[in-house]
């Protein structure tokens, strides 16, 4: 049935969610991005220096922002949580299909959200255009989490709410972005 | 990890679905720059005619399309109907005419999904058909086959906007510029309507009377002495010079009370009466003049909207 493969899917894309407190900031959303306890998050959920990571399971790790850029509203804390279930991610996605989002709006904890894609990225004359929109309700405190495919692939991280409608970052955009951080590491 | 991925058959179909009757309406859905920074929606409706909101196009010359393919082209307008909220243009760019389902069997809780183009890329919503009845008049008396009202959320681009059935079928035109901002509407068969008036005479024709008016509550021995039930009326606040309803005798601060006799004491049952059907024949007004009752006969005027 439609209502048991959303509920299905809602719960595979809550254990690639965490919960990120960052100093005084309220809490936001993250993904898992890896086995190895490597979670990105938007930058305006995680403040440099020390941050809090809770799992799906409750329990709660001490996180590092390893690599932050605003102007991507990117960041990427390293954990010590080993052999999580990761997000797979994936790209291409075509307007009107469903998209399903979880993270903590208003301070509830992996609440789940379904919409359709209202427009994909593009080439355009607004930083704006080169995001992943959706016509799906966030709140604040959905930032940094994922919104995924019907399949559980996972499109983007939520970022921002314009004029209602919700913007994510694309998973080719963080893959740039981790790609950057593996290189500036290894240098 | 992909192993314990869910496995989601029938909501990956809908997906599909979903995306699929999107890429099929776009290939008939264009943008259209007629007004200051963001552009309206258009859909091709037939070869060679594209239908857009009346309230998104702001100028009349040098209007362009950006087509499908990312192309721009010119396109003139054809005749525009405020009423009901559609301008028609005209285009040389070769587009494929949408597919068209009927609005006239919808129901309530169908899922639908707004396909615009509010610049290059193609944006969707989704929601359902919230409520749907008869015909209506908007507030500007145009006539509207179906009341079809949606939830779903507006953004840029909303109004000029196709519906869209998950089939991929374009079952009409949405407009939040009919009755406040509610998400509304308009049948494909509407939109013919208009489409072929415009295209057989250039424009949208009303009938017309040279007046403006505005409702009044009529004093209590007045309603009483003549029988007037509803205690409303019209009170003429302009006159146009020369036009039908001077011609006929219509004075400054007469109040109009009955119109075939029917009571009439609201500016949209005035417009209802003055569809192009109305032109050159005689309109029957009751008036009330210096607290006496007049009847009036006025031969409908014609006004053309659009093209002049």
């Amino acid at each position: 049935m439609l209502d048991d493969e959303v509920a299905g899917l809602a719960e595979w894309l809550r254990r690639v969610t965490v919960v990120v407190r960052s100093g005084r900031h309220s809490a936001g959303a993250g993904v898992v991005w890896r086995r190895d306890g490597l979670i990105v998050t938007n930058a305006h959920v995680a403040a440099s220096g020390p941050v809090e990571v809770r799992l799906a399971d409750s329990r709660v790790f001490p996180g590092r922002v390893v690599r932050r850029d605003e102007s991507r509203d990117l960041a990427v804390i390293a954990t010590n949580a080993r052999g999580l279930a990761a997000a797979e991610p994936a790209d291409g996605a075509r307007p009107g299909q469903l998209v399903v989002a979880v993270g903590h709006p208003l301070g509830l904890a992996h609440a789940v959200a379904l919409g359709v894609v209202h427009a994909v990225p593009a080439a355009g004359p607004s930083p704006l255009d080169r995001l992943l929109r959706m016509d799906l309700r966030l709140a604040p405190g959905n930032s940094g989490g994922p919104v995924a495919d019907t399949a559980g692939r996972v499109l983007g991280v939520s970022t921002l709410i314009v004029n209602g409608l919700a913007h994510a970052i694309p998973s080719a955009a963080i893959a740039r972005f981790l790609g950057e951080a593996d290189t500036h590491r290894a240098a | 990890m992909t192993s314990s991925s869910p496995a989601a058959g029938v909501l990956s179909a809908l997906s599909d679905d979903l995306s699929g009757a999107v890429a099929q309406a776009a290939r008939s859905v264009v943008a259209v720059h007629a007004r200051r920074r963001i552009p309206s929606s258009g859909i091709a409706w037939r070869p060679g005619i594209i239908v857009a909101s009346n309230g998104t196009i702001s100028r009349e010359e040098e209007i362009t399309l950006t087509l499908p393919d990312g192309a721009s082209a010119a396109a003139t307008l054809a005749g525009r109907d405020a009423t009901t909220d559609i301008a028609v243009l005209r285009t040389d760019a070769e587009l494929r005419a949408v597919d068209r389902g009927d609005a006239a069997t919808l129901l309530a809780g169908k899922l639908v999904l707004a396909v615009a183009r509010p610049g290059t890329s193609v944006t969707a919503s989704m929601g359902v058909v919230s409520a749907v009845d008869g015909e209506w008049r908007t507030w500007h008396g145009g006539r509207i086959d179906r009341f079809i009202r949606l939830d779903i959320s507006i953004y840029d681009g909303y109004s000029g906007s196709a519906l869209v059935e998950a089939g991929g079928r374009v079952l009409g035109m949405n407009s939040s510029r009919l009755a406040r901002s509610l998400a509304l509407a308009i049948p494909g068969s509407t939109i013919d309507r208009v489409v072929d008036q415009v295209v057989a005479t250039g424009g949208v024709t009303r009938g017309y009377l040279g007046i403006a008016s505005q409702p009044v509550r009529l004093p209590e021995a007045l309603r009483r002495t003549h029988n007037l039930g509803a205690g409303l009326g019209l009170v003429v606040v302009a006159l146009e010079p020369d036009g039908p309803a001077e011609q006929a005798g219509v004075m400054l601060g007469d109040i109009l009370v009955g119109l075939d006799g029917k009571p009439v004491g609201d500016p949209i049952e005035l417009l209802a009466a003055l569809g192009p059907e109305r032109v050159g024949r005689a309109l029957e007004l009751r008036v009330l003049r210096g607290g006496q009752l007049v009847g009036v006969s006025i031969t409908v005027g014609r006004r053309s909207e659009g093209r002049r």
